[in-house]
C-alpha cells in the first residue's frame, strides 16, 4: 500500500515536472545553505582548535599582572627565578614548567639584518611547548646557569638571515652581542590569528635577562600538566602557591593570572559555534519560505484534483488514504529538495574550503538533520492541504468541474 | 419472502433551514431485492440524485431510516460508509471518472488498492473485469487514450472488480452516442443476468430505463410510480 502510495505520487511529481523543480527549488536552496554553513563553521572549528592545541596541550600560562578592565594589564610584583623553582618543586603531576622572557630585536649576520622576537628560556621550553630541535643541540646546564651568548634560531630568522647558507656554528649579531648559533627549531608555521611562530630567536634565559632586558624578572611563566583532568588541579594549586608567595591576603584578588589553553579554545570553539547556529539560522529561514512554497502547490494540486479525489472517496478510499496519499506527495517533494540540497551544500562548502584554506569536514549529523528537517517541512506545510483533500465532500467533489 | 438488500423506510432529505427549506426527498419507502434492475428516473430535481446518493451511502437521510442489507446506514459514520462502499458497492458515472495518465489496468485495481489486495492478484482480477468488458486488450491504454464508450466499460470493470452487491450507475449513458449507449445498456443486463448483480440505474432517457426490470420515477421528491416493466427496449 505504502510502495503503491509512494509510487503514485512519484508519477504525479513526474507529470508536473517543472512545477515539481520550482517547488523544491526553495527546499533545495534553504538545505543547501545551512549544510553550507554549518559545514564550513565545523571546519573553522577544528583549524582554530588544533591551532591552539598546537600551542602544546594541557597549558597553564601565568603572568605576574592582571588584565583591567580597560588599559594595560597592571603588574604589581614581577616572577622571579625562586617562584618557578617553588612551582617545579611543589605542584605535582606537572610535565615541566618554563619560564620564558621576550624583548623585540635585530639580529645581523653578514650584510643581512632581520627584526625578529629574542626569547630567553630554559630547556624545559622544548618539551612544555612541544617544539622539537630539528638540528644542533639544546643549551648546556653551563650555558643556562652562565647565560652564555648562545641561540637557537626559529625557522624565519634562519631563512632571512642565512638563506641557504650553514647557520649551525655561525657567530650572529643580537642587541650589542654575538652570538653562536648552537640549533635550529622545527617548523610550527602561522598561528590561527596570522602570526608567525617561527620568527624567533632562543637564547638562555639569563642571557635575555642580563644583557638585552637589563633585569632578572620572568614575565612568564609556561606550564604543563600531564593530563587534561590535572589542569583544574594544578591551577588551583599553582594559585594557592603564588598567593602565599606574593602574599595575598584572604578577600584581595589575586595580582597575577592564569590562563589555560583549553578554556582559549573553547571560548574560540563556542563563538564560532554561536556564529554558525546564527547564520544557520538565517539559512533556515529560506527553508521555512520552502515549506510554504510546497503547502502553496498542494493546495492547488488539491483544487486540480477534487475528482480524482471524489473518486478515491466513492470507491472506498478512507480519510486516511487520501491524507495518505497527499502528505506522502509533500513529503517526498521536499525530501528529494533535502537530498539534492545536501549534495550541493556539501560538494559547494567543499569548493570552498579550498580557497579559504579550512578543512572539509563532512559531518553525517549535518546530512542527517537537514534531511529531516526537510521531510518535517513537508510534513508539516503538506498536511494542511492534505487534510483538506481528505476532508472533501465525495458527492461535490464528483461534480466538480 | 428475503428481505431486501436496499430499503428506505420514510427517507427525508431536507436542504437548508427554515424559509430556505428544500426537502429532497420526502417521505420515501423504497424497497429494493438482491438481483434486481432497477432504473430510477424522472425530471432533475425530482429526488433522483439525492436517492442515489443515500443508496450509494455518499450521502445520509436527514429522516427516516436507510437499511444496507438490514445494516441501518444513517448513524454510520463518513469512514465506516466509505468501508461499506470499498466492499460492498461498485460505482458508474456519466462522467466516467477514470484517473487521468493512468492505465485502464490500474484504473480498473483502483478499488482493490484500498482493500489491501496484493499487487499480483490485483493485475489478475483487473484483467479478469476488463476481459469481461471486452477491453483485456486495451489494458496499457491511458484514459486519454480511449473512446468515451471505452472509457466507460473501464470504469464498469472498475465497478465490479471487487464482486460488489450491488452497482450505482449514474446516467451511464449520458456522455455517450445512440449505438455506444446500446453497447453499455447491453453490457450492464448482461452482468445482471449472468452474475445476478444488483444494478441501480440512474437515467432521464425512457428507451434506457426500458433495459431495466423495474422502473421508480420520481417526482418533487416523492415517488410517482413503480413499474415492474419488463419490457426490453431496444435490441
Amino acid at each position: 500500500m505504502l510502495l503503491t502510495t509512494l509510487h503514485l505520487a512519484w508519477r504525479e511529481l513526474r507529470a508536473n515536472l517543472m512545477r515539481s523543480i520550482l517547488t523544491t527549488l526553495g527546499i533545495i536552496v534553504g538545505v543547501a545553505a545551512v549544510v553550507m554553513v554549518v559545514t564550513l563553521g565545523q571546519g573553522v572549528t577544528q583549524q582554530i582548535t588544533s591551532d591552539i592545541a598546537s600551542l602544546g596541550r594541557n597549558i597553564l600560562f601565568v603572568f605576574p599582572a592582571v588584565q583591567q578592565r580597560s588599559g594595560p594589564p597592571v603588574q604589581v610584583q614581577p616572577f622571579r627565578a625562586a617562584d618557578v623553582r617553588a612551582i617545579e618543586r611543589q605542584i605535582s603531576g606537572l610535565n615541566g614548567v618554563s619560564p620564558e622572557a621576550s624583548r623585540a630585536n635585530t639580529a645581523l649576520y653578514g650584510n643581512k639584518k632581520w627584526d625578529t622576537q629574542v626569547s630567553g628560556a630554559t630547556n624545559s621550553f622544548f618539551p612544555v611547548r612541544e617544539w622539537p630541535i630539528a638540528q644542533g643541540r639544546q643549551f648546556t646546564a653551563g650555558e643556562i646557569s652562565g647565560g652564555r651568548a648562545v641561540c637557537i634560531l626559529g625557522r624565519t630568522p634562519l631563512r632571512e638571515l642565512f638563506g641557504r647558507q650553514r647557520a649551525l656554528g655561525a657567530e650572529i649579531r643580537v642587541a650589542n652581542f654575538s652570538c653562536t648559533v648552537i640549533g635550529v627549531l622545527s617548523a610550527k608555521g602561522q598561528s590561527t590569528f596570522g602570526q608567525d611562530q617561527d620568527d624567533l630567536i632562543l637564547m638562555p634565559l639569563e642571557t635575555v635577562q642580563r644583557r638585552i632586558i637589563g633585569n632578572i624578572n620572568i614575565p612568564n611563566i609556561v606550564i604543563s600538566v600531564r593530563t587534561a583532568e590535572l589542569v583544574p588541579k594544578a591551577q588551583k594549586d599553582i594559585t594557592k602557591l603564588l598567593r602565599e608567595r606574593r602574599n595575598i591576603r584572604e578577600g584581595e584578588n589575586d595580582n597575577f593570572t592564569i590562563r589555560d589553553v583549553a578554556s582559549i579554545a573553547s571560548l574560540v570553539a563556542s563563538t564560532t559555534a554561536i556564529l554558525t547556529a546564527g547564520l544557520s539560522g538565517v539559512a533556515a529561514i529560506s527553508l521555512l519560505v520552502g515549506g510554504i512554497g510546497i503547502m502553496n502547490i498542494m493546495l492547488v494540486s488539491v483544487t486540480e484534483r477534487t475528482r480524482e479525489i471524489g473518486i478515491r472517496l466513492a470507491i472506498g478510499a478512507l480519510e486516511r488514504d487520501v491524507l495518505w496519499q497527499f502528505l506522502i506527495e509533500a513529503v517526498l517533494l521536499s525530501c528529494l529538495g533535502g537530498v539534492i540540497g545536501a549534495v550541493l551544500g556539501l560538494v559547494g562548502s567543499w569548493l570552498l574550503t579550498i580557497p579559504l584554506g579550512v578543512p572539509f569536514v563532512l559531518s553525517p549529523w549535518v546530512v542527517v538533520v537537514s534531511f529531516g528537517f526537510s521531510a518535517a517541512i513537508g510534513i508539516i506545510f503538506g498536511f494542511f492541504p492534505a487534510r483538506r483533500a481528505a476532508r472533501l465532500d465525495p458527492i461535490e467533489a464528483l461534480r466538480y468541474e | 419472502m428475503t428481505s431486501p438488500l436496499l430499503e428506505f423506510r420514510k427517507v427525508s432529505k431536507i436542504y437548508g433551514k427554515g424559509e430556505a427549506e428544500v426537502r429532497a426527498l420526502d417521505n420515501v419507502d423504497l424497497q429494493i431485492r438482491q438481483g434486481e434492475f432497477v432504473a430510477v428516473m424522472g425530471p432533475s430535481g425530482s429526488g433522483k440524485s439525492t436517492t442515489m446518493n443515500i443508496l450509494g451511502c455518499l450521502d445520509t437521510p436527514t429522516k427516516g431510516k436507510y437499511l444496507f442489507s438490514g445494516l441501518d446506514v444513517s448513524d454510520l459514520t463518513r469512514n465506516q460508509r466509505a468501508l461499506l462502499r470499498r466492499h460492498y458497492i461498485g460505482f458508474v458515472f456519466q462522467g466516467f471518472n477514470l484517473l487521468k495518465r493512468t492505465t485502464a489496468l490500474e484504473n480498473t485495481a483502483l478499488p482493490l488498492v484500498y482493500r489491501g489486495t496484493p499487487s499480483a492478484e490485483r493485475r489478475e482480477r483487473a484483467m479478469q473485469a476488463l476481459t469481461l468488458v471486452g477491453l483485456a486488450d486495451r489494458w496499457d491504454h491511458t484514459s486519454s487514450e480511449l473512446s468515451g464508450g471505452q472509457q466507460q466499460r473501464v470504469a464498469i470493470a472498475r465497478a465490479l472488480v471487487s464482486d460488489p452487491a450491488v452497482v450505482f450507475a449514474d446516467e451511464p449513458t449520458g456522455n455517450l452516442d445512440t449505438s455506444r449507449s446500446h453497447e453499455i445498456m447491453t453490457l450492464l443486463t448482461k452482468l445482471n443476468a449472468d452474475r445476478g448483480i444488483t444494478i441501480c440505474l440512474v437515467t432521464h432517457e425512457e428507451e434506457i430505463a426500458a433495459y431495466a426490470k423495474r422502473q421508480v420515477r420520481f417526482r418533487d421528491g416523492r415517488i410517482a410510480s413503480d413499474t415492474n416493466g419488463t419490457s426490453r427496449g431496444g435490441k
